[in-house]
């Protein structure tokens, strides 16, 4: 056999236990029962507008929250990380790894049960939603903190010296040299942070929340019990695409425009 | 009265047993080397003879582990001394440039006159076009530096280290990294700055340019000087054997 036609055997054979799978898949399903549990359109279509105006705003909102709360935190915290003084860095390494290593889930329901029960002072305005979100703020911040080091020790050394030896201080060096190029080193992990917060505001369910608070994931468990079908699910996890998928492809267009500055 | 009590009152530059070790390695064991108002130094030696080290320590971009060095008599090894201050008054250029990547040329050379200077942006701005002119560059004021070339990158570089309008430059190794058609550019820069008058410290292995504009060489070698003099007497019939084997090898 020569060897073209070897290869055109062998990439056919593929394709043909692709298709086979696939086929496999579809004709194995229940399509009644799909149809009728899953894609319901008189369901779907009663979601709207709701399911945009409250529950894909605040999901919008909550990551907006979660995102900037844990970039600022994060920043302190790598900056803590790589001071001079000890206790600083032991502070913040012990907060890293401690957040780090707690599921979300169990630090936002710790925020909206256990801190509330410890301290009765405790009372953040938007009520347990919003405690949630602290918990989810502080995770965020740990995993931001690293990525904002490894950018921050990733920018040339050269970088620094060279703003030194023109004179100027630490602080300045580090705001106008090494974070903007640092920021730019890390935008695709950053990214990935921030799709990662948009999936985990679907973690606050467990801090519990009033009608108008509700995220795409509460409305769609809160729509399943009501109509007694699962479309809602599959109508949430479609928000969630379209919040996501333009979001990378911007960050991506970003990045390429960014790319002429490095 | 003579012409010696008119002159300056301190060497630029002054550097008294200077020793600097990074860990178990000493680099620089006991340095004294001077360089005058308006001199242009030459330090030549093979790598690892701590000439760049002793360069980047004058701008005390290196902790010294002893010694005393003094920039225009005043002791930058002193933790009192305002060292950003003195900083803006000593240029240094860096073999790799060093150009601030995420700032278009223009931008690069403003950020430090304006941060570190406090001067206003319109000053900061004029200074910057007119030390573009200078090393031949006004046209690429709003490119980037990934968009010059290596040789265009080090006269920003050059052109960033003026704008601060300091008293003397440091030069580590300037033309290294460059492809060589593009030396002669940056060189015909550094020729002009020495007939301005500016007092310069050169780490180089430029030996044609170090014979040519050097009021002085300096021969480095095992982390001492092991000679220095004028550059005819240096390069041209050098006293020590070290010297001579250095200079058989690059000339």
């Amino acid at each position: 056999m020569k060897p073209s036609t070897r290869r055109r055997l062998f990439r056919g054979s593929l394709y043909v236990i692709l298709v086979a799978a696939i086929a496999a898949l579809l004709l194995s399903a229940n399509w009644k029962e799909i149809k009728y549990n899953f894609l319901d359109v008189e369901i779907a279509k009663q979601l709207f507008p709701a399911i945009i105006i409250t529950a894909a705003k605040n999901t919008v909102v909550y990551t907006a929250i979660a995102f900037a709360g844990g970039l600022l935190l994060g920043l302190l915290l790598a900056l803590m990380k790589l001071a001079p003084v000890g206790p600083y860095r032991w502070i913040a390494t012990a907060y890293i790894e401690t957040f780090r290593g707690l599921p979300a889930l169990l630090v936002i329901f710790g925020f909206a049960f256990a801190v509330p029960t410890a301290f009765a002072s405790w009372d953040p305005p938007g009520g347990s939603a919003s405690s949630g979100l602290i918990g989810l703020i502080l995770v965020s911040a740990a995993y931001i903190a690293e990525t904002i080091r490894a950018g921050i020790q990733a920018v040339p050394a050269g970088q620094r010296e060279a703003a030194r030896s023109l004179g100027m201080a630490p602080g300045w060096t580090m705001i106008s040299v090494v974070l903007p190029q640092a920021f730019r080193i890390i935008t695709p992990p950053l990214t990935n942070e921030l799709v990662i917060i948009i999936k985990d505001t679907s973690l606050l369910f467990i801090a519990g929340m009033a009608l108008g608070d509700r995220e795409l994931t509460v409305f769609a468990r809160d729509s399943l019990s009501q109509f007694g079908n699962s479309t809602p699910l599959i109508v949430a996890g479609l928000m969630y695409l379209v919040i996501t998928l333009p979001l990378t492809q911007l960050v991506a267009k970003l990045e390429r425009h960014q790319n002429r500055g490095r | 009265m003579n012409a010696q009590e008119s002159a300056p009152a301190h060497p630029a530059i002054e550097v008294r047993n200077l020793h600097k070790s990074f860990g178990d390695n000493e680099v620089l064991t006991g340095i004294d080397f001077h360089v005058g108002q308006g001199e242009v130094v030459c330090v030549i030696g093979p790598s690892g003879s701590g000439k760049s080290t002793l360069l980047r320590c004058v701008n005390r971009l290196e902790e010294p582990t002893s010694g005393t060095i003094l920039v225009e008599g005043i002791d930058i090894t002193d933790p009192e001394t305002d060292l950003n201050k003195i900083r803006t008054r000593i240029g240094m250029v860096f073999q790799q440039f060093n150009l601030f990547p995420h700032l278009d040329v223009l931008d690069n050379l403003v950020l430090a006159q304006r941060r570190a200077k406090k001067r206003g942006k319109t000053e900061a701005r004029r200074i910057a076009r007119q030390n573009l002119e200078k090393v031949g560059l006004a046209d690429r004021a709003d490119a980037f530096p990934s968009q010059l070339s290596g040789g265009q990158q080090q006269r920003v570089a050059i052109a960033r280290a003026l704008s601060m309008d300091p008293d003397m430059m440091l030069f580590d190794e300037p033309t290294s990294a460059l492809d060589p058609e593009l030396v002669g550019d940056v060189l015909a820069v550094m020729r002009r700055l020495v007939d301005e008058g500016m007092t310069m410290m050169v780490v180089t292995h430029e030996m044609g340019f170090a014979r040519e504009v050097g009021d002085r060489v300096v021969f480095m070698d095992g982390g001492v000087v092991v000679e220095q003099g004028k550059p005819d007497d240096v390069l041209g019939n050098p006293q020590h054997e070290r010297t001579r084997g250095f200079l058989s090898k690059v000339l």
